[in-house]
């Protein structure tokens, strides 16, 4: 691997890019074990603060990788990670467009979407697993996302709702 | 409600139109853009049809990387080539990181604060939440069914990712064509 913090940037997250079936969402462990245990980024913590941040903002929750690079490597470091994590998909999502027409009744393609559901499903459970093993350090944050999980489940109240009163538990000391 | 007709030339977006669509879905979504791109372009602007939009959303998904990114940037290519695309993505994009860029300046000057980060411990234990019941949703309609393939691999994956802590590439290889082939030999 090159030494420069912004080659290694921008080639993680554009290989990474082209594995996450199911969005970034499913690309949350593969990111903490680069970031945190791999390359010794940041914090288990601060990386769990990231993801806080990247959900709690409008926009896609990629932006994430945005926050990633801006901690590594300031702005150049945020325009590589997000040049890296969206570029290569944007180039073959243009390019596929164009044929798509044309093979969206095949059965390899009808085959290979159905294939790919069960493990998008399996990263993204991981990636609950692993930001709950950051996140829930104690009985309370853990009761907090159950109540959570719950709720956004059964309901379709906006997350924001859930963000805010999130932040106010910790806020006022409870987590 | 009659169904929009195909769009004519005449009546296709222009690319600053494209831009604040997608400027405006992505500011309006918190926890995911997806349902308000739908939202937009669908029931608003009346740009695609239901359709359509699920035609375009099925590629997205099927392709790797960032659902809503992919979605962007069909919409755009189908309407305005290369430039459209890339005015979608700009659109969808350029708030959202001038925001985060904000948040991530305030976050490296303010992120050691003890306040702060209590804060940011509470709502990352509601996002953990959100994330669980978004794996609920999708796990129910596979594991509530009559049990094939599906179950199982997802498991595996979650294993191998979660508690084995396998680098993604590698399990994703692994697993992937296992899955595909059970899926092209269902019938």
């Amino acid at each position: 691997m090159n030494d420069s913090p912004l080659i290694t940037l921008f080639g993680y997250f554009a290989l990474l890019s082209l594995f996450a079936v199911g969005g970034a969402n499913a690309a949350i462990p593969e990111m903490h074990r680069i970031a945190v245990e791999v390359m010794h980024w940041m914090s288990d913590r601060q990386f769990a603060d990231m993801f806080a941040i990247a959900q709690a903002s409008p926009g896609p929750n990629v932006i994430i990788v945005t926050l990633i690079g801006y901690h590594v490597a300031g702005f150049a470091g945020a325009a590589v990670a997000t040049v890296g994590m969206c570029g290569p998909t944007c180039v073959l999502a243009f390019f596929v467009a164009r044929v798509w027409d044309r093979f969206k009744d095949a059965r390899w393609r009808i085959a290979i979407q159905a294939g790919l559901v069960p493990v998008s499903l399996g990263l993204i459970g991981a990636s609950a697993f692993v930001l709950a093993r950051s996140a829930d350090h104690n009985v309370y944050a853990g009761a907090l996302t159950a109540i959570t999980a719950l709720v956004g489940f059964a309901t379709r109240l906006n997350p924001l709702w859930l963000f805010a009163a999130g932040g106010l538990l910790g806020l006022t000391g409870w987590l | 409600m009659s169904s929009p007709p195909a769009p004519s030339p005449a009546d296709r977006p222009t690319l600053a139109a494209v831009f604040r669509a997608f400027a405006v879905v992505s500011l309006s979504g918190f926890g995911g853009a997806l349902p308000w791109a739908r939202r937009m372009i669908v029931e608003r602007k009346r740009w695609m049809s239901a359709e359509e939009f699920n035609e375009a959303f099925a590629l997205s998904q099927f392709l790797p990387g960032p659902n809503v990114i992919n979605f962007s940037v069909v919409f755009g290519a189908r309407f305005g080539g290369a430039p459209g695309a890339a005015m979608a993505l700009a659109g969808l994009l350029g708030p959202p990181l001038a925001i985060v860029m904000v948040l991530a300046i305030l976050y490296a000057r303010f992120g050691d604060i003890e306040m702060l980060s209590r804060i940011l411990a509470g709502v990352t234990a509601a996002a953990v939440g959100l994330l669980i019941a978004v794996v609920a949703k999708m796990a129910a309609p596979m594991f509530l069914g009559r049990w094939n393939s599906g179950p199982v691999i997802a498991i595996l994956a979650f294993i191998g990712v979660a508690i084995m802590q396998w680098p993604l590439p590698i399990v994703f290889v692994v697993l992937a064509p296992v899955s595909v082939a059970f899926a092209w030999f269902k019938r």
